[in-house]
């Protein structure tokens, strides 16, 4: 501890290139090393998981949960894009999921035909069901922005309350498209009301939890380059954006498809959770389930949206019990939060592991600088951080 | 001042209303507007607007309030659509373009009431003004490919030189929200130049300083001028800036220009003095 403070002085003097922070001399981890260490949680956390569902610790309807957890996380975060990054109000995100959910299960179902694979072999695990999990997420995915973009060139003319109106209107038709499609086709495609059964059970603990990684980490690089930069700048001041050369349609139309193409991505592990698809399933009340998630956990915070949508999966499972009383408990906590905390529970805050171990590197706390001093106060503050960082273990390497 | 005074160069009349320094004599007009005006209504908020920029010019606009001289920026940055007219930059026509191109072709501008990306920061802010010469592909800026990391790199190396010309570089990390009134002022100045202009138009750029901070602006818009080798027209009520720094300077009353000049030209010209004072002021 001690050696470390000169050395943390001398830095600047050695490399030209230190970034100059507030403090001058601030200790910054190397790009590599950070993506290392979200890595390897994101790692440690599949493999606990696995680990406890393969020895029973966690039971078959626990795991479903979980999976369900991933998929609304995928959901809430990619609503975040539109709500909380770009600062628009959409309220048909089901509407996308439902269309990448009968996405990804027709091409699924259809591809397992032409190549001859069984739903059995989705369970046993094979090469060619990994290519069509995937591609069916992609196919499922695509789906969703082609609408995405439909909707999103004409919709995003409006703000507000009219984009709100419009978007509920979009997802509406899309439920009844689905309901009554067969009889236009005169072919079976999506089943109508009673729904498209006979989805193989593709989804699992292991590859939900790599595609929400998979999911936060595009979102993250794509909110830090300069598209991410472009669609904050028209959510912070939309003229003044444009005036700086933003071209506000493109990117707004952008940032509406990337958010729909996500929430498909969602709709086709959905289906695989299920294994029905209903298209009552995909009404109105499924897009404001999402929208609370992001608005209680803070527009534009990923980390909030993550949490959030753990809390509000597991809550109304754990109410079970209380069936009669659990929509009033979720309301009271929806009640709770939006009258102490409006911003939702993170705000704006996003969530950096590397931050936080920044913070510890260079002794700069909240709660007082340790840096230059030594002795026992910065010993001491070593500690405490490094267990807060354990418990949010989970939730940063699903952040990040 | 006398250094400025000093500068200060000959006026040539080139096409009747317009005048350009001298220096740019010779050389295409990089701002053009000709009989340019909108109508809102039955109203006439600008009537034939007539201007051509000198490549290197310092020119102000001035005007009783409600005189339209913000409307004018909102028609040369296609904010509003100019009723009558044309907007010539370099020669191009920007009719039909959206804001954003006109950007692109080369007019920045900063605003009257500060509108800063509060929520993002000082450097963040000036990257957004460089996203449009930023080239890489959505999928390379994704999965975080090399050429992302070289242009982050470059870009953000530039940000903080060009942070440097109002000394900001400290504020890199901040919140453009939380930076004292001064320094917003001056961050819209280089979010304007991070789009690398040929044409800044500055809306009363010294609104709300004191006094010391204006002279500071002052000098500030010269070497701007002079490093970056573009024309700057600027609104402002803040004579003392008005006269020490512009070259020309047009007078706007009720939407039409009423004179037009030197600063010293200008203060004496009994038709400014009627449009701020009234007929009495005129002895």
């Amino acid at each position: 501890m001690t050696d470390n403070a000169p050395k943390g002085e001398a830095r600047p003097v050695i490399s030209a290139t230190a970034s100059k922070g507030r403090t001058g001399a601030y200790r910054r981890l190397p790009m590599p090393a950070r993506y290392a260490i979200n890595a390897i949680l994101v790692l440690v956390f599949l493999v606990v998981g696995e680990l406890m569902i393969d020895g029973g610790a966690i039971s078959r309807y626990q795991s479903t949960v979980l999976e369900q957890v991933g998929i609304y996380i995928i959901l809430a975060v990619s609503l975040n894009i539109a709500t909380g990054y770009l600062g628009q109000l959409p309220l048909g995100h089901a509407g996308f999921m439902s269309v990448g959910g009968y996405g990804c299960a027709i091409f699924i179902v259809r591809m397992m035909e032409t190549l001859g694979v069984t739903a059995r072999d989705f369970v046993t695990g094979s090469p060619v069901c990994g290519l069509l999990f995937v591609g069916g997420l992609l196919v499922g995915g695509l789906c969703a922005a082609v609408c995405g973009l439909i909707i999103g060139i004409p919709a995003l003319r409006l703000k507000g309350d009219y984009l709100a109106i419009i978007t509920l209107a979009f997802s509406e038709i899309i439920r009844v498209v689905m309901l009554n499609i067969d009889s236009v086709l005169g072919f079976k495609l999506t089943g109508g009301a009673a729904g498209l059964t006979g989805i193989p059970g593709y989804t699992s603990f292991l590859n939900v939890f790599v595609v929400v990684a998979v999911v936060c980490f595009l979102i993250h690089t794509m909110m830090k380059s300069r598209h991410g930069r472009a669609i904050l700048a028209i959510r912070d001041n939309e003229i003044a954006a444009e005036a700086t050369g933003v071209n506000t349609t493109y990117y707004k139309t952008l940032a509406f498809v990337v958010s729909a193409f996500f929430a498909g991505v969602a709709g086709g592990l959905y289906a695989g959770c299920i294994g029905v698809l209903q298209p009552a399933v995909f009404g109105f009340m499924k897009s404001i389930e999402i929208l609370v998630m992001v608005v209680l956990g803070g527009m534009g915070s990923m980390l909030g949206s993550v949490i959030s949508a753990t809390f509000l999966t597991i809550l109304p499972e754990a109410l079970r019990a209380f069936s009669e009383y659990r929509m009033i408990v979720y309301a009271v906590v929806l009640i709770l939060v939006m009258i102490f905390r409006p911003q939702g529970l993170l705000g704006s805050y996003d969530f950096s592991l590397s931050r936080v171990i920044e913070r510890v590197l260079n002794h700069d706390f909240p709660w007082g600088k340790g840096g230059t001093g030594k002795g026992s106060a910065p010993d001491a503050a070593d500690h405490e951080p490094s267990e807060t960082t354990d418990a949010e273990e989970v939730s940063a390497d699903a952040g990040r | 001042m006398p250094a400025d005074k000093k500068r200060r160069p000959v006026l040539v009349q080139v096409e009747t209303p317009n005048l350009i320094p001298e220096r740019d004599l010779g050389k295409m007009p990089v701002l053009q507007a000709e009989h340019l005006g909108i109508d809102f209504g039955g109203l006439t908020a600008v009537d034939d607007f007539n201007i051509a920029m000198g490549r290197t010019e310092i020119s102000g606009l001035i005007g009783p309030n409600g005189a339209g001289k913000t409307t004018i920026f909102n028609l040369l940055t296609n904010v509003y659509r100019p009723t009558r007219g044309t907007v010539l930059l370099d020669g191009y026509d920007t009719a039909g373009k959206s804001v954003a191109e006109v950007n692109h072709m080369g007019i920045a501008r900063t605003f009257q009431n500060i509108r800063l990306f509060s929520k993002m920061t000082v450097e963040e802010n000036v990257l957004v003004g460089f996203g449009s010469q930023m080239k890489t592909h959505l999928f390379a800026d994704m999965l975080r490919l090399p050429s992302h990391w070289r242009q982050e790199a470059e870009f953000r190396e530039k940000a903080r030189e060009l942070l440097d010309i109002f000394d900001m570089r400290r504020f890199a990390e901040t919140e453009a929200g939380n930076l004292p009134y001064g320094a917003q002022r001056r961050l819209e100045i280089l979010r304007a130049l991070a789009t690398s202009p040929k044409v800044l138009l500055l809306d009363e750029p010294a609104a709300g300083m004191n006094p010391a901070e204006t002279e500071e602006l002052m000098e500030n818009i010269q070497r701007i001028r002079d490093e970056f080798q573009i024309a700057i027209l600027l609104i402002e009520h803040d004579m003392s800036l008005v006269m020490g720094v512009c070259e020309v300077v047009g007078v706007l009353d009720y939407g039409r220009i009423i004179a037009k000049g030197t600063p010293e030209e200008i203060q004496n010209d009994p038709k400014v003095i009627e449009a701020y004072l009234g007929k009495q002021g005129v002895k």
